[in-house]
């Protein structure tokens, strides 16, 4: 499903970081890969640059067949098949949340008005807000807000879906409702990439975990594994630090 | 009103609070007052009642006969009369009010005769004036606006053709006086303009669209950087959201940016539209009759500079202060509730 082969990317302003070195990684359809590691380990570059909104330097990313990096690729088309969702929400504040998830569909998808509101209601079921269709995302609290943001993704029918630290600007007490929403999202087969320090979720839901240090990834390996036996020094330390 | 009472609340005996009210009023009558005086001291006499006449006037208009003949016929249709003369080469009618009829039927009429007098009621000066001044501001303001989306858009776009013609364009327009642009634009480009048109056959342009041009043009720069600024100041993230459901960057401007920066530039819009219509007083020099030269006019026909600048400015304030209560009115419907 996502295929990515050694790709590189250094930013170079304010100075130059080398933010990746060298990632491959190669998931499946349906499959949930939770990218863990400590802060500036390149985890959220590397999950940007799957959808492009950072270009990696150089490598190959395929999603679905489609090659990303290739200028030829009409990324507007790939990036409506690959969802993403924030971890600071960026909901549409001059929009309720009903429109919120009607807008891409409709100036996207090109979809019918009936049909959209069709399947925003069926989201927004989903997701469990449907009584707060109307509100305006500043009035709602942060894990209804990331609701509805991953409602807003999920609109598009995407093939992946990109969570980048979801839950991260969450009160402790709202990040359960958002899990709950990603769970079902996994157990109905969808493919998943997060990025995540959420551990309890990765032992749950996670096919592979994926952890990432100085730019490139350290361990693969299921959630047995990888909580269990760590076999690099690097990894170990991070569990003890963040146990 | 809530305001009102919060800032009556920071002191600490309310009568302190009206005693300051009070030496507001005081200081406004003052002020008027010595102004006053001193219109007394140079043996200045106030005619107010000369003003309206600048405002609406009762003009009287004659309608006299073109051919020598007989009045034929007076058809009086309720207050309409026709009057029919008969001359050696035909008849000719007149359509006069009711009332209005100075002449009897088979009375002898030579060419330039009165056949009737009556009075209407006509703009003055000064309404004319505003008028102009009105029908400048909204046209240049439309422009205004156009221009300025376009050249926010231009000055944020990564292509360089585009944003360096902008970062030109603002600078040549910011970097001299609105009254040397008023001048090329009708003593040079205007020339130059309505040669080009006369030598295609077209009419020529007149004073009035050069003035709505220079205006529109300077305030365009200005609008253009509110622009840019407005869109710069919408998060980087939410274009980010936008592109990532797939929008392009023209509908995430569309659909995303661009409304949620109307909103924030309304305030500094309003203060520049504000600008707008006072600037249009320069537009008298190229003999575009705006409110400013009307009244200059009216000055001369009256001799009564105090009334008619006076009246001049009130009525600058009726227009400024209408577009800043809308534009308030606006920022208010446009507000996320």
């Amino acid at each position: 499903m996502i295929d990515v082969r050694n790709i590189y990317k250094t930013f170079t302003q304010p100075h130059e970081v080398k933010a990746l070195v060298d990632v491959s990684t190669k998931i499946e359809p349906g499959e949930v890969i939770v990218v863990c590691g400590p802060s500036g380990s390149g985890k959220s570059t590397y999950l940007r640059c799957l959808n492009r909104l950072e270009t990696a330097d150089s490598g190959q990313i395929i999603i679905d067949g489609i090659d990303v990096l290739d200028p030829k690729t009409n990324i507007n088309q790939l990036r409506a098949e690959v969802g993403m969702v924030f971890q600071s929400f960026n909901l549409f504040p001059h929009k309720t949340v009903f429109n919120n998830i009607m807008l891409a569909q409709q100036v996207v998808r090109k979809r019918s008005k009936q049909k959209a509101q069709d399947k925003t209601m069926e989201l927004l079921e989903k997701v469990g807000i449907t009584d707060k269709s109307e509100v305006f995302p500043d009035n709602l609290s942060g894990g209804q807000q990331q609701r509805v943001a991953i409602a807003r993704a999920l609109a598009m029918d995407p093939k992946v879906m990109l969570f980048d630290e979801p839950t991260s600007a969450l009160d402790p007490e709202m990040i359960g409702e958002v899990l709950d929403v990603m769970k079902t999202l996994a157990r109905e087969g969808m493919t998943m990439v997060v990025v995540s320090h959420e551990m309890g979720f990765a032992r749950e839901v996670a096919d592979r975990v994926i952890f990432m240090d100085k730019g490139a990834v350290v361990e693969v390996g299921t959630p047995e594994h990888f909580f269990t036996h760590p076999t690099h020094e690097r990894t170990k330390l991070f569990l003890s630090q963040i146990f | 009103m809530l305001k009102k009472s919060q800032n009556r609340r920071q002191f600490n005996r309310p009568t302190a609070y009206y005693i300051w009210v009070g030496v507001f009023f005081l200081f406004l009558s003052i002020l008027i007052g010595s102004f006053y005086y001193a219109s007394q001291k140079i043996e200045y006499i106030w005619r107010w009642n000369r003003l309206p006449i600048y405002f609406v006037y009762k003009d009287d208009i004659e309608i006299t006969s073109e051919i020598d003949g007989e009045v034929e016929a007076i058809v009086v249709k309720e207050k309409e009369a026709t009057i029919t003369i008969k001359g050696m080469g035909g008849s000719e009618s007149y359509q006069v009010p009711a009332g209005s009829i100075g002449v009897e039927e088979s009375d002898l009429i030579m060419p330039g005769d009165t056949l009737a007098v009556y009075q209407k009621w006509k703009p003055g000066l000064l309404i004319i004036g505003l008028w102009f001044t009105l029908k400048l501001s909204v046209i240049a303001t439309i422009f205004g606006i156009i221009i300025g989306i376009i050249g926010g858009l231009s000055r944020v776009s990564s292509n360089p053709a585009l944003k360096w013609f902008t970062i030109a364009y603002i600078e040549l327009i910011r970097g001299s006086p609105l009254m040397v642009q008023i001048l090329i634009w009708y003593f040079v480009l205007g020339t130059l303009i309505n040669d080009l048109l006369a030598t295609y056959g077209f009419g020529r342009l007149s004073a009035f669209w050069y003035g709505v041009a220079s205006l529109s043009c300077f305030a365009g720069a200005y609008v253009t950087e509110i622009v840019r600024a407005g869109i710069q100041s919408i998060h980087r993230t939410q274009t980010e959201a936008a592109r990532s459901l797939g929008m392009s960057y023209s509908q995430a401007m569309l659909h995303i940016i661009l409304p949620q920066a109307m909103r924030r530039i309304l305030p500094p819009l309003a203060g520049q539209f504000i600008s707008l219509i006072k600037d249009s007083s320069l537009l008298g020099i190229i003999a575009i009759r705006e409110l400013t030269k009307a009244a200059r006019e009216a000055v001369t026909a009256s001799l009564q500079p105090f009334e008619i600048y006076l009246a001049a400015a009130a009525l600058y304030l009726v227009l400024t202060f209408t577009l800043s209560m809308y534009v308030q009115r606006l920022e208010k419907k446009m507000a996320i509730v």
